[in-house]
């Protein structure tokens, strides 16, 4: 079975600004992907091409299995769609909202259920104009599940959501996934690539610069720990695929306590960091 | 996938534009102000000239005269279905663009056409509504008689469903000239406006300049109001038209062109999104 999406050599530019210069993508069906990168590194562009919504200037794209410039109402009622902005929807509630968008789908989830998951139950009755601005991005959540989509687009869903609503988005996330539904989302929260995404792209100036698992990401040697210690009044630090085997030898040299010893372990966020810095535009 | 495809068909596209239609009903009449504009400013008008030009029961027309109030009532109708048509849609449908409301939309399976009835049925229902409104007013609280016979009705629906027909198509079309959510009040009303003042609806049609009648005569409102005024005025004031006849064949005519043209250059230029996303 062809993957759910495929993108080769995608090239898209904005008058001179090359906005996706010769992107690869492939997301596997069942496979959470998160493209992480800069303000302006392409991500909106890309996924808004893959979703239908933008033409691209070149390369070959399918997502599910179609041509998104061609597709569909069979092809659009498997995919769901959560785009970055939309400031629509205003005098509709919830509740209206919800239930009417689930009648576009030839088998959607159940319009209440899907209100509980992503915790608007209280606001039911609520327009969307009153709601705030974390409440809204989960009913663009709630609309973009309700169609039971084979494959959902998430561009940063969580902006705007407080620590508890991304963690239980991050469960709902997890429940979709595992129910076997195809993920492809962008974000900057670095935790919430590392949480959710089987596999992580790190896009610039509209290239991946880096791909792996979260826990892979940079390749071998930007994840090593480093020991750190203080010698003769001074830091001295080595890189290391073993640790405990170089405290050990520190302790055998020191005798005892390795003074201002530290074991580091660079986070996601230091790896991400060390890829976009690579050249700024 | 064949397993997958246990999943049943797609809903068909007169269910959904029943569904759009109550949608739009039901958000349309919760936009308050726009409510009371589109229901009362036909209303209001007619008062306003009706009393200004008709005070001391002075009248217009050939002998024995039309009182003002039942001579402006066929432009008000006419001016109340361009508003609730073309103003209504052309405003709402550029500020779903601007918003990304239609940009949702289309990422969903929903058939265009399915949304475009639900305007459609929006239209019909906010216009039927306000034409009994300003009907009522008009022979309540101005004692215009109302036509009797079945014939004056059948013109009415003819002239009423054409016309919102072309209006409703022109709004679609027109949506697309607006740059932004914002511009949209500021763009079409002035269009609007300009027409009541060129086709009839505020002035009599006869003693506007020559040209000024033929350049309404190019638009559908000037029509629309003609035919209305068949409907609402006495048999002894079609002598007295520019024209000297009614001019049923023409109006019908002119209605479709508009409303076919208008769905042409609509088809051709509708855009989901706004012009610089994408
Ligand atoms: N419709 C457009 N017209 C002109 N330029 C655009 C358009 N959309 C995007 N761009 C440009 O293309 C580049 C990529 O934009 P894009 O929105 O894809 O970035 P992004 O990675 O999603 O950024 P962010 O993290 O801020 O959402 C930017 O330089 C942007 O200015
Ligand atoms: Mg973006």
């Amino acid at each position: 079975m062809p993957d759910a999406v495929e993108v080769v050599g995608l090239r898209k530019a904005y008058g001179e600004k090359r906005a996706v210069d010769g992107l690869d993508l492939h997301v596997a069906h069942g496979e959470v992907v998160a493209i992480l990168g800069p303000n302006g590194a392409g991500k909106t562009t890309t996924v808004e091409i893959l979703e239908g919504y933008r033409s691209r200037d070149g390369g070959d794209v399918r997502v599910l299995g179609q041509d998104p410039q061609t597709g569909g109402r069979d092809w659009r009622s498997r995919l769901g769609i959560v785009l970055q902005t939309n400031n629509d929807l205003a005098e509709a509630t919830v509740a209206e909202l919800v239930h009417h968008f689930a009648r576009f789908f030839p088998d959607p989830r159940d319009p209440d259920e899907v209100i509980a998951a992503v915790g608007l139950q209280e606001k039911v009755r609520t327009r969307a104009r009153q709601l705030s601005g974390g409440q809204r991005r989960r009913l663009d959540v709630a609309l973009g599940i309700v169609g039971r989509p084979e494959l959902l687009f998430l561009d940063e869903p969580t902006t705007g959501f407080d620590p508890q609503a991304r963690r239980s988005f991050w469960d709902l996330v997890e429940a979709l996934a595992d129910g076997g539904t195809t993920i492809l989302l962008t974000t900057h929260y670095l935790e919430e690539a590392e949480r959710l995404a089987d596999r992580v792209l790190v896009v610039r100036d509209g290239q991946v610069v880096a791909e792996g698992t979260p826990a892979d990401l940079g390749g071998r040697t930007a994840r090593q720990a480093v020991v750190r210690w203080t010698q003769d009044g001074q830091t001295r630090e080595v890189r290391t695929d073993t640790p405990t085997q170089v405290v050990v030898e520190l302790t055998g040299t020191f005798g005892g306590e390795v003074p201002g010893l530290q074991v580091l372990r660079p986070t996601l966020e230091d790896v991400y960091l060390s890829l976009i810095d690579g050249g700024t535009s | 996938m064949s397993v997958v495809d246990t999943r049943t068909r797609l809903p068909g596209v007169l269910r959904l534009g029943l569904a759009r239609t109550g949608y739009e009903v039901r958000t349309f009449f919760r936009e308050r102000d726009a409510v009371v504009f589109i229901f009362a400013y036909p209303i209001i008008m007619l008062a306003i000239f009706a009393t200004v030009f008709g005070q001391d029961g002075a009248t217009v027309g050939p002998e024995p005269g039309i009182p003002f109030a039942q001579y402006f009532l066929p432009g008000m109708v006419a001016t109340g279905v361009m508003l609730s048509s073309f103003q209504q849609l052309a405003i709402s449908i550029a500020v779903e663009r601007d918003d990304g409301g239609l940009k949702r939309l289309h990422g969903t399976p929903l058939p265009p056409a399915a949304y475009f009835l639900g305007k459609t049925g929006e239209v019909l229902a906010t216009s039927l509504i306000q034409t009994a409104l300003l009907l009522a007013a008009a022979a309540l609280l101005f004692d215009v008689p109302l036509p009797t016979t079945a014939t004056a009705w059948a013109t009415f629906a003819w002239v009423f469903v054409l016309g919102t027909a072309a209006g409703t198509l022109a709004g679609v079309a027109f949506s697309s000239v607006p740059r932004s959510g914002k511009s949209a009040s500021a763009v079409v009303t002035p269009v609007v406006l300009v027409l009541q003042f060129i086709s009839g609806v505020f002035f009599v049609f006869q003693d506007l300049p020559t040209w000024m009648q033929q350049v309404a005569s190019v638009f559908p409102l000037k029509w629309m109001a003609q035919g209305m005024r068949s409907v609402f005025l006495p048999p002894s004031a079609e002598a007295w038209e520019v024209s000297g006849s009614w001019q049923h064949g023409a109006t019908a005519v002119v209605l479709l062109v508009w409303a076919v043209g208008a769905l042409v250059v609509g088809i051709r230029t509708f855009r989901w999104q706004r012009r610089d996303d994408g």
